[in-house]
């Protein structure tokens, strides 16, 4: 027992030094000893996987673990998005990008530092994830859906209409760019880590024993509607954050980007990783957001010889649905089910594949 | 003083009357027989008894306190478990998870230490394991505490879902038909173990059954319903000879 508890400590410190070394290299950090950093390019489509798996986690949480469908999650990220972003913002920007109606007082002269700036992000879309859910979650099924729904869409309403505290329509402009692969990625793996911790304990436990069969849960003495509120809650908090991240990546947010397609974006990750698994979440949403930008190219105009195509705009996202039926039908439970990415299941086709050699 | 006293419960569904003027008085350390022909309302009784549904009008006293109409959670908290007609495990959690989850109520730590696995989690996680596994153990399921609940046999997933009952720690457990499904050796054994079970834990049982003859061996009481209302209340020797009870199970003999 006490040797497979140092191996995996052994383990983790590898994972973490070798994780730690390649992104000091990718963002520059080795140019020192004359290597790296990597493509810019590359390393923005790094930051932004990273974002969405934590955006995929997060709505995992809810949809996957605790089998509660909503579809809220572009309402919270926008309010951790545009709470981040005013936060950060210098005052001088401030005036620059209110200039139809000026900003309300004092938040016009507020300008904090982005880790407390994103932490406010989270807990405010944890405060509205709460008044969401106190309502929303004595629904069910579907009815659930589409009231989380409506919920995002008002809030993203709201947003586009308070002129006077998100400049409305027009979008914030000129959110520092703070975040870089260490953010990302630490943000990440911390909220990898608190999800595995949080679902491999009791109270996971109570969550998937929601989501198997409700009657029954409560029946043991769970207060289930307490625990759908906790999941939706944290999970507001962690979209929340992943929102702020994405604001300062972007630089640019401005309402339209938290539109129901934005929900679905992060559904199908969870979908194609499989519900109820947090390492699935994660390899899709790496998958989902590699692919989204190396399909640009079907988009682009095409030359065959004298033959040339026009691109079409959005054929990206026919690729993505058949991606997504092909799925549904050949993985109905997504790429990993609800089982989780692990040492032993990595390792065991290898040793089996091995041991076959040494057999024959 | 009775442990569980049922006063005058009725259950109406819009014109149907599902459960109709039921009293039961239970006595600690009693095993009562609810026997009656499919529909007959059974299953609704336990139902307003667990607070899946809030009766019409009547009360349930629960050690001298009226839990009517009260949260589920609460009631099976205050110590009344059951199981269910139609199984309702966690089928994709582990027979000892499965064991585990009705103690989590009990427990002290925040999420936020349970996520961490930090001060107060670690032991009680410890705790709550040791308790499930000799749960198991007790009732013979150890060797399988880490299958899947959905991959036991039939036979094992009934014995599971009175384990996950046991599990809460109650005073009365309900049992809604635990032989549904089950050969007539199969269903001796089960009777076996609810017998065994319900020294082992103290317990006050109320069965529900409806083949007579199952509940006939292991019943101090019985309590017979039909549509809803009691026909027949009393030994299993009394019911068995009682007119209307062979009336609703075997129809009126017409003479032509």
């Amino acid at each position: 027992m006490s040797t497979r508890g140092d191996k995996g400590i052994i383990r983790i410190i590898v994972v973490a030094v070798v994780l730690a070394l390649l992104l000091a290299w990718a963002e520059g950090d080795l140019a020192f000893i004359g290597i790296g950093p990597w493509d810019a390019y590359f390393v923005r489509i790094l930051n932004l996987a990273a974002i969405n798996a934590v955006l995929a986690l997060s709505l995992n949480l809810v949809n996957g673990f605790t089998g509660q469908f909503s579809l809220g999650h572009a309402g919270f990220m926008a309010v951790g998005a545009y709470t981040t972003s005013l936060l950060v913002m210098t005052p001088q920007m401030k005036k620059t990008v209110f200039f139809m109606e000026p900003m309300f007082e004092p938040l016009d002269r507020i300008c904090i530092p982005f880790l407390p700036a994103l932490l406010i992000g989270g807990a405010v879309s944890c405060v509205f994830g709460v008044l969401v859910g106190i309502p929303a979650l004595r629904l069910k099924g579907d009815y659930l859906a589409i009231a989380t729904l409506g919920f995002a869409e008002i809030i993203r309403l709201v947003l586009q209409n308070v002129r006077r505290l998100t400049n409305g329509a027009l979008g914030l402009k000129g959110i520092p760019h703070v975040v870089n692969l260490w953010w990302t990625f630490g943000v990440g793996i911390a909220v990898f880590l608190f999800f595995r911790g949080f679902v491999r304990s009791s109270f996971g436990r109570a969550l998937i024993a929601i989501r198997e069969n409700e009657t029954a849960a409560e029946l043991m003495g769970i207060d289930i509607f307490r625990h759908k509120l906790l999941a939706f809650a944290i999970s507001s908090f962690v979209t929340g954050v992943g929102g702020g991240l994405m604001a300062s990546l972007l630089t640019t947010i401005d309402p339209v980007m938290f539109k129901l397609p934005t929900t679905f974006q992060i559904l199908l990750t969870v979908v194609l990783g499989g519900m109820g698994s947090l390492s699935g979440s994660v390899i899709a949403a790496f998958i989902v957001t590699f692919m989204t930008e190396f399909l640009r190219v079907v988009e682009e105009p095409i030359h065959l010889g004298v033959w040339s195509i026009q691109g079409i705009p959005g054929l990206r996202m026919v690729i993505f649905s058949a991606l997504l039926v092909i799925v549904v039908v050949f993985y109905p439970r997504g790429l990993l089910g609800n089982k989780e990415l692990t040492w032993e299941n990595l390792s065991s086709p290898v040793s089996r594949l091995f041991r076959r050699r040494v057999a024959s | 003083m009775s442990l569980l006293d049922i006063r005058h419960m009725t259950m109406k569904f819009g014109g149907l009357v599902a459960v109709d003027d039921f009293s039961l008085e239970l006595n600690p350390g009693e095993l009562v027989g609810l026997i009656g022909p499919n529909g007959a309302g059974k299953t609704t009784v336990f139902n307003c008894i667990t607070g899946v549904y809030k009766p019409t009008s009547g009360q349930v006293v629960f050690n001298g306190r009226d839990i009517t109409g009260m949260r589920p959670d609460l009631i099976t908290r205050l110590g009344i478990a059951r199981t269910f007609q139609n199984i309702r495990l966690f089928g994709s959690m582990t027979v000892l998870e499965n064991v585990m989850v009705p103690l989590h109520w009990r427990l002290r730590s925040t999420f936020l230490e349970a996520a961490c696995n930090t001060l107060r989690y670690p032991a009680e996680e410890r705790e709550m394991r040791k308790k499930a596994m000799a749960l198991l153990e007790s009732v013979g399921l150890a060797p399988f505490a880490d299958y899947l609940a959905s991959s036991l046999p039939y036979g094992s997933q009934r014995r599971l879902e009175i384990a996950r009952a046991l599990s809460a720690q109650p005073e009365v457990l309900l049992l809604d038909e635990p032989a549904a499904g089950m050969n007539p050796r199969e269903t001796q054994d089960l009777m076996e173990f609810i017998r065994k079970v319900r020294k082992d834990f103290h317990l006050t049982v109320l069965l529900i059954e409806h083949q007579m003859r199952v509940v006939m061996g292991i019943c101090e009481r019985i309590v017979v319903l039909d549509h809803g209302a009691t026909i027949a209340h009393g030994s299993p020797e009394k019911i068995s000879r009682d007119p209307k009870v062979i009336e609703a199970y075997l129809g009126v003999e017409r003479h032509a």
